[in-house]
């Protein structure tokens, strides 16, 4: 798939932001007043800021109201409500815990549970697709859920239960690359059934035009895998190595917390692309494009 | 939520008006219904193009290039006003002129060539339409020097089939597509029947009868075929003659057949000695003689009671005279062409040889068909029922465009007659004016008086040396040198040799250049880079070696940029056009059909329709023909001359709506007859009866139409030509009979190449060029959604050909190391390209090709300098010479059939290496000046809300 | 909407036959032509006159070579358009309800003016049927020429798809393939029409009827043909064999209808 850059900073902000949330609901940590204003304007920067880049890609944006009418069918309309949802519920609580100095328990799970599942629906617009064999597997939503908890776990300053949560992640993350790796060929699948053409071996001769097109253009990116190699321990190390590291550094203070945090970022970047150029859709199978 | 959906207008309005006219994307000329609407100006625009189902041609569908006509009418690169040159030639530099200016301009030029010497104009039309009208135009200048494209096209088919049976494949017949059960396809791409063929075919794997496809390439048609015979370029004639051979020993020929409609029972004459040995024995009548079986002795063979033998001997005079079919028979049964002994050469395994040969025997005797429809022969000869062989052929020009063609074609056709599956049910059939046998056609006519038609039409068939058009000093007396020694049968000129010669000034300078639609200074030339120096060349004083170049083009094409006066021509859809019975007409085997093209928009440029700029140069030339004794133009204007105009009394350009409105084929001018043409859908169609159907040479229910019709003034019965008598001719001038004689150097090869029965010979350029240096045939195909250059400036279909790979079999592909995306340098005895390469298995062994014209010259079409076409795109032109290299003899060997001179572009032969890959296709030509600016950017085409 | 009706009343679809195609890229070009100037946004091209022209179609022409264990390679030219899939992931997708699939005939449709142009739907086609306009920034599909089909201003017999009245192999079939009766559900019957991507789930309406098996390895094995036994074995037993064959032609000597001679 095409690496779109307003997708990838939409997701791997948002998931951040979202990530974020979830931490500041249940009070981890328990802030008010200017420190939480402080929270909640980070969260809501990424969380938010990574939906306004969703609609950079939008053919026809100012339309954009109308993609919550399929909550029913569309992942992608209830990822509209939901962060919506989310959104508003977590702003009752910031208004409460900026200006009232008061902590909504209930409105602040609420809050954070809606954001879990914001995330969880952003994930299934990807894992629901069966095109895409790569993402089309259970660990997609670990994968981005697990990520987005141990972000937000860094953001919220939750130490130990980041490091924890970045390993973890880490875990699912190299899972999700091995399952991924064999998900096309395991999906069953290719050119013959592309084609259902055969026996014999099917290759693709000329293709329908010697010019580009929209469908080669989003569709069709091809990686090398040394250099998707070289990215993955980038994105390894960076996203989540590092930050474990500084975390984990005896009496780690908010210079290494930064640092872990700015690292993460350039990592999750990295692993965010990988996600997107990595993934082949089966439409390439028409054009004879697969990964070298 | 349940289930809802938008409401929608499923009724909405196509188009305010459908005009019906005549595509123009190829030769094929399908019939379109152009959907009009109210531009924002509020003229009408064309809005869609769909094909016409009433239409005789296409019923209905079209092709890519045809549907993609909108981008063609309003293609940025389309000329807008006569142009002057004003840079050096070659560069597109111009001064936008008036049409007053073009006008006077070139009757400056043409009126003291007209008056003294008309042969120094040399008038070549390329992809004309209207040669019947052109040629009248040439014919009347008074210059023995016009010609269209046939020469470099397809020449070899249309005279093996006119002199072997009177009509060849192309666009004078058709197979059987209703009831033939076996269809053999030889090196065909698309054909100029593009849609027939594809409608054909469709019906063919509807009914489940059996395609072959014969052609060292796997694509297109021969992709859909149940049998391929990927055979090696050259070779077709070889393997024909080794499928006769073996009909023959198994005794599979249609002997009724032969012995009442071709010349095979026609007794040859034996006498070595006399000056007629091998021609055709006559009566005092001067009726071909047979032998009776009844008798043993010769008779007329139309005698209604005759048996015709097809062996056996007469003796006379101490002389014996054989039939043609024995001569026949006894060549094609030796062991040289056994399966065995041809099969390594054509890269076909004997045993498909003898598989093919026996599946034509089973369908063609075996499955034979009969309609109940009783019909008479020219003898009188009722015949209860129609008798059909199912097996039938179509080729073109992949046997057509080797130096061997002619008599590959001839080959070809001879296996049809022996199969008794010409004009018969399920066989191969003429579509009118045709059958026409080589006596009703004219013969060459090349002698030119100062202010006087030239005496007679330009282009026609010898029928012995004394038809050659040579001066009385035996030197060719055209440009090209058609209808010489070198080329005796060259019956559509030679085109491709016209740059060449009149640079060379061999056989004589001439002063004008005049050329309309044809891209010679590109993808229509061989050589290309050469025929540009050519164009270019300057004799010392600064002159240029070809003096003066005028050129109609309605593009921006390579070849604008090298004239020195350009008269822009409308598009398609802009102007009158006549397809016409007296020309190349639309009809099918069923009818006869005419066609117009009439200005479905008006032009929004100031351009004209080239064929009234040719009635008004006649008429300020006071040309004859055109103007009356006083000088009074005969017509104003194309449509004009398409309405009055008659060739014979009552004959003219148009068939129908003839008189008073009612008449068909002879009849008065009728001015009303373009409005009924219009109303009728923009042709004229009339059919054929059903007892005049089949057995049409013959036939004499077919025959009386034809008279009635005006393709004859009487019936025109003939035989089949088993045995060419005409090349027999000019054997016996290299055998030293008779007062026209062959040059020496020539006599070896007019007694080889003209023998009367068909032969097998290497494509010439195996003999020039070394087969072990050079190991890899090199050829090019026609892309089903591109015409030649011209269909490069439409942005859908430069979309599907914007650049071509030269395709590698699989052999070369692994023994060069190459991967996707490598380049090759391409190397033949001429010159050199480095080109893109792509892997093909389904391709001959010792094959490689790319298709046809779609590298394109930086700047021209109106297309930006980096195009793909400009960058990736290449011709394989550059790698062809209209020369052979030289044998070290001293002379001039052209690249063409000896019999017709026929260009051989595909006797190429190349050698490939692997090279890193270049900036671009090599060789670049320096960028051309564009005289129309570039196309646009963006598009987003739509006339209506 | 996005939700998938129910069952729909008909199935309409396309036919398409492989072992017919030529791939002339006719049905290409029509479709460009009539969806150009008729439903939704024109179909636009970028740099059409440029270094990389680009543009919005709906039908695309492939071509695939397939190498047989033994004989010789084979191409085969491959059309492919929306297969109005019943169980169209595209559609589901769609959070706007700009795509939906019609109840009436099974047409996917994309409603422009709902379209936010997010792209999605196109994510979802395993076929690489949908095309986002870069002009327009919609998402443009085959609609069956929906806009033909049922079209009174058409002379009956034109009610057909742009893309099957313009194919000149006639390799494009129309109908309704809900209906076991009809012409197209016949073909697919006799042919053993298939599905594309079977295992993607989308039940495609749309069917391919696959090559018929070549015939090039038969002819090798086919020795000698029953049809090919010699009349003869030398050029005067040739001569031989065709007198008495002439003798058995009508009007001949030993002609069987000649009654004596
Ligand atoms: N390598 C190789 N070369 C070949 C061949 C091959 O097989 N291989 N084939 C050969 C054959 S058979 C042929 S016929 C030639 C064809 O080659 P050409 O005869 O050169 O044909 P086109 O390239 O179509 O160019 C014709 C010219 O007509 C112009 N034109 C188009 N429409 C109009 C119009 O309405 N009015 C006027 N006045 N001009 C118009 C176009 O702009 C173009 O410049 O190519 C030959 N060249
Ligand atoms: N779409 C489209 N249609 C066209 C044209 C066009 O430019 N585009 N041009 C028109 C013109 S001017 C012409 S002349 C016709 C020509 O139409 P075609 O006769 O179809 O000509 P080509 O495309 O040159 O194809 C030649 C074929 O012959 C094969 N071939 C080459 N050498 C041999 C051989 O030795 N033996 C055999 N058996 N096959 C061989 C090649 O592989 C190729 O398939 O098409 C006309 N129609
Ligand atoms: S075959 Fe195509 S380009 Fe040629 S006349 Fe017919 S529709 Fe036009
Ligand atoms: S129009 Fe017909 S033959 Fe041509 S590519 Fe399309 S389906 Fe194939
Ligand atoms: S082919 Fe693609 S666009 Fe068409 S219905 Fe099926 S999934 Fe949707
Ligand atoms: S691009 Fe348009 S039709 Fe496709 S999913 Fe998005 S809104 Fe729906
Ligand atoms: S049915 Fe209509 S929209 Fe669909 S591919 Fe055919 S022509 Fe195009
Ligand atoms: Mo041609």
């Amino acid at each position: 798939m095409h690496p779109a850059p307003s997708v990838i900073v939409f997701t791997s902000l948002s998931g951040l932001g979202f990530g974020l949330l979830v931490f500041l609901g249940v009070g981890l940590p328990p802030v008010t007043g200017w420190v939480a204003l402080v929270f909640y304007l980070i969260a809501y920067g990424l969380a938010v800021g990574g939906l306004l880049a969703s609609t950079f890609h939008l053919g026809h944006p100012e339309r954009a109201l109308k993609a919550f009418t399929q909550w029913k069918t569309s992942w992608l309309s209830r990822e509209a409500w939901l962060s919506v949802a989310a959104l508003l519920v977590m702003a009752v609580h910031a208004f409460a815990a900026v200006f009232l100095d008061s902590v909504l328990t209930l409105v602040g799970w609420t809050g954070a549970a809606l954001s879990l599942v914001t995330v969880y629906s952003t994930s299934m617009i990807y894992a629901q697709l069966k095109t895409v064999p790569r993402w089309n597997q259970p660990l997609t939503p670990v994968h981005l859920l697990s990520l987005s908890i141990a972000g937000g776990a860094l953001l919220a300053g939750q130490t130990t239960l980041a490091a924890l949560l970045l390993t973890l992640a880490a875990a699912v993350q190299v899972a999700h690359w091995q399952m991924g790796d064999s998900a096309l060929s395991r999906s069953g699948t290719d050119l013959s059934t592309a084609t259902g053409l055969g026996p014999g071996t099917v290759r693709a001769f000329e293709p329908p035009h010697t010019g580009t097109n929209y469908l080669l253009k989003e569709f069709v990116h091809v990686v090398g895998r040394r250099h998707a190699r070289k990215l993955r321990l980038i994105a390894l190390l960076f996203g989540y190595g590092l930050p474990v590291l500084f975390l984990l550094f005896p009496g780690a203070g908010h210079v290494l917390g930064a640092l872990a945090v700015v690292s993460h970022l350039a990592g999750l970047v990295v692993s965010r692309w990988l996600f997107f150029a990595e993934a082949e859709h089966v439409v390439g199978l028409y054009y004879g494009k697969r990964v070298a | 939520m349940a289930h809802t959906q938008p409401a929608l207008d499923l009724s909405p309005k196509v188009s305010d008006e459908i005009r019906k006219t005549t595509c123009y994307m190829c030769a094929c000329r399908c019939g379109i219904d152009v959907h009009m609407k109210d531009g924002p100006d509020g003229k009408k625009r064309v809005a869609y193009i769909e094909g016409n189902r009433d239409h005789p041609v296409n019923k209905g569908v079209l092709c890519a290039k045809g549907s993609a006509g909108i981008m063609q009418v309003n293609a940025p690169s389309r000329l807008k006003t006569p142009l002057l040159r004003t840079g050096p030639r070659g560069s597109g530099e111009f001064r936008e002129i008036g049409w007053e200016e073009a006008l006077s301009t070139a009757v400056g030029w043409l009126n003291e060539l007209h008056e003294t010497a008309p042969e120094k104009l040399a008038f070549f039309t390329g992809r004309d339409q209207s040669q019947s009208f052109t040629g009248f135009w040439a014919q009347n200048f008074g210059t023995p020097n016009y010609a269209a494209h046939g020469g470099f096209c397809s020449v070899n088919m249309a005279a093996a089939g006119i002199y072997t049976m009177g009509g060849a494949f192309w666009e004078f017949g058709q197979p059987d597509w209703d009831h033939t059960k076996l269809f053999m396809i030889f090196g065909v791409a698309e054909d100029h029947d593009s849609n027939p063929i594809k409608m054909g075919l469709g019906k063919l794997k509807e009914r489940g009868a059996k395609i072959i496809g014969v052609n060292p390439i796997r694509s297109g048609y021969n992709a859909i075929a149940d049998e391929w015979v990927g055979i090696t370029p050259g070779t077709d004639g070889l393997f024909i003659l080794s499928l006769i051979h073996c009909l023959l020993k198994a005794g599979k020929i249609d002997l009724e057949y032969l012995t009442r409609f071709t010349n095979a029972p026609v007794l040859v004459n034996g006498d070595e000695k006399s000056p007629e040995h091998g021609l055709l024995m006559r009566d005092d009548d001067g009726k071909f003689l047979v032998l009776d079986r009844r008798t043993g002795k010769p008779a007329p063979y139309d005698d209604p009671a005759v048996q015709p033998d097809l062996a056996g001997t007469w003796r006379k005079a101490g002389v014996t005279h054989q039939p043609a079919f024995q001569l026949l028979a006894e060549r094609y049964l030796s062991d040289d062409y056994a399966p065995e002994a041809v099969a390594e050469r054509c890269g076909v395994p004997a045993k498909r040889i003898r598989h093919i040969a026996g599946e034509l025997a089973r369908v063609a005797f075996d499955e034979a068909i009969e309609i109940d429809r009783p019909w008479t022969d020219f003898r009188g000869v009722r015949h209860e029922k129609m008798t059909g062989r199912p097996v039938s052929f179509h080729a073109m020009r992949g046997i057509s465009a080797h130096s061997n063609g002619f008599q590959t074609c001839r080959a070809l056709h001879v296996l049809q007659i022996l199969l008794g599956s010409v004009e018969v049910p399920g066989g191969f059939r003429f579509k009118p004016p045709y059958p026409k046998p080589v006596e009703a056609h004219p013969t060459p006519h090349g002698n030119g008086r100062p202010g006087r038609p030239l005496d007679g039409p330009h282009l026609g068939f010898p029928r012995g040396p004394e038809d050659l058009l040579l001066d009385a000093k035996g030197r060719p007396r055209r440009i090209d040198k058609a209808f010489t020694w070198e080329n005796p049968f060259s019956a559509h000129g030679l085109m491709h040799m016209v740059i060449s010669n009149a640079h060379a000034g061999d056989p004589y300078p001439i002063d004008t250049l005049f050329m309309y639609m044809a891209n010679m200074a590109w993808n229509s030339s061989m050589n290309t880079s050469g025929v540009d120096k050519m164009l270019t060349d300057r004799h010392e004083d600064g002159r240029y070696v070809i003096p003066r170049i005028i050129y109609s083009d309605a593009y921006s094409s390579e070849m604008v940029a090298y004239a020195d006066l350009v008269l822009p021509d409308t598009t398609y859809l802009e102007r009158h056009d006549c397809i016409s019975l007296l020309d190349r007409p639309i009809c099918e085997a069923d009818a006869a059909a005419d066609a117009i093209r009439w200005p479905v928009v008006e032009p929004d440029r100031d351009v004209r329709g080239f064929q009234s700029v040719l009635i008004e140069l006649a008429n300020r030339l006071g040309m004859p023909g055109f103007t009356d004794e006083d000088g009074t133009p005969k017509w104003t204007d194309y449509a004009d001359y398409m309405v009055n105009h008659e060739r014979r009394p009552g004959i003219g350009p148009l068939m129908g709506f003839r008189g008073d409105g009612d008449d068909v084929g002879r009849g008065a001018p009728n001015p009303d007859q373009l409005d009924r043409y219009i109303a009728n859908g923009g042709f004229f169609e009339t059919h054929i009866p059903e007892e005049a159907a089949y057995f049409k040479p013959w036939n004499m229910a077919y025959q009386d139409w034809a008279v009635g019709l005006g393709l004859f003034d009487s019936p025109q019965p003939y035989l089949f030509s088993l045995y060419v008598e005409p090349m027999r001719r000019f054997q016996l001038a290299a055998e030293g009979h008779g007062d026209v004689q062959p040059p020496d150097h020539l006599r070896g090869q007019i007694g080889k190449v003209m023998d009367p029965l068909p032969i097998w010979y290497p494509p010439v350029e195996d003999g020039h060029v070394d087969p072990v240096e050079y190991p890899v045939h090199a050829l090019t195909q026609r892309p089903m959604a591109m015409y030649h250059s011209w269909g490069t400036q439409n942005a859908w279909l430069r979309q599907i050909h914007g650049h071509n790979p030269l395709y590698l079999p699989t052999k070369l592909w692994h023994q060069h190391g190459f991967a996707e995306g490598d380049w090759a340098k391409v190397t033949s005895a001429h010159g050199c390209i480095v080109v893109p390469v792509a892997h093909m298995a389904a391709l001959n062994e010792h094959t490689v090709w790319t298709w046809n014209a779609i590298g394109k010259r930086k700047g021209a079409w109106a297309l930006s300098q980096d195009a793909p076409e400009a960058t990736k795109g290449f011709l394989l032109n550059h790698l062809i010479h209209e020369l052979l290299p030289p044998k070290g003899d001293g002379l001039r060997w052209a690249n063409s059939d000896p019999v017709t001179g026929q260009a051989a572009w595909f006797d190429l032969r190349v050698k490939i290496e692997k090279v890193p890959p270049p900036d671009e296709a090599q060789p670049v030509r320096p960028p051309i000046t564009s005289p129309v600016g570039q196309g646009p950017p963006d598009l987003a085409w739509k006339v209506g809300k | 909407m996005t939700e998938l009706p129910a069952t729909t009343q008909k199935k309409l679809g396309l036919v398409i036959d492989l072992d017919t195609c030529v791939g002339c890229h006719a049905c290409v070009i029509s479709c460009k032509g009539w969806n150009t100037e008729n439903y939704g946004a024109p179909l636009s091209d970028q740099d059409a006159y440029g270094a990389d022209p680009t543009g919005t179609f709906l039908n695309r022409v492939h071509s695939y070579e397939i190498t047989p264990e033994d004989g010789p390679a084979q191409l085969v030219h491959f059309p492919k358009s929306c297969l109005h899939c019943e169980d169209a992931p595209c559609v589901t997708v769609c959070p706007t309800g700009a795509s939906y699939k019609r109840a009436e005939d099974g047409i996917v449709l994309v409603n422009e003016s709902d379209c936010i142009g997010c792209g999605l739907c196109a994510w979802a086609c395993p076929y690489g049927a949908r095309e986002m306009d870069a002009a327009e920034g919609v998402m443009k599909k085959c609609t069956l020429c929906v806009d033909r089909i049922y079209n009174d201003n058409l002379p009956e017999e034109d009610r057909e798809p742009a893309c099957v009245r313009t194919c000149p192999a006639g390799a494009r079939h129309f109908g309704d393939l809900g209906d076991p009766d009809s012409a197209v559900s016949q073909l697919v019957e006799a042919r053993g029409g298939m599905d594309l991507m079977p295992e993607q789930g989308t039940k495609p309406v749309n069917k391919y009827l696959p090559p018929r098996p070549k015939q090039d390895r038969a002819a090798e094995t086919d020795t000698r043909a029953p049809q090919l036994k010699p009349v003869a074995e030398d050029t005067k037993g040739f001569f031989s064999w065709l007198d008495k064959a002439l003798d058995r032609l009508p009007g001949g000597a030993s002609d069987p209808d000649k009654g004596g001679s």
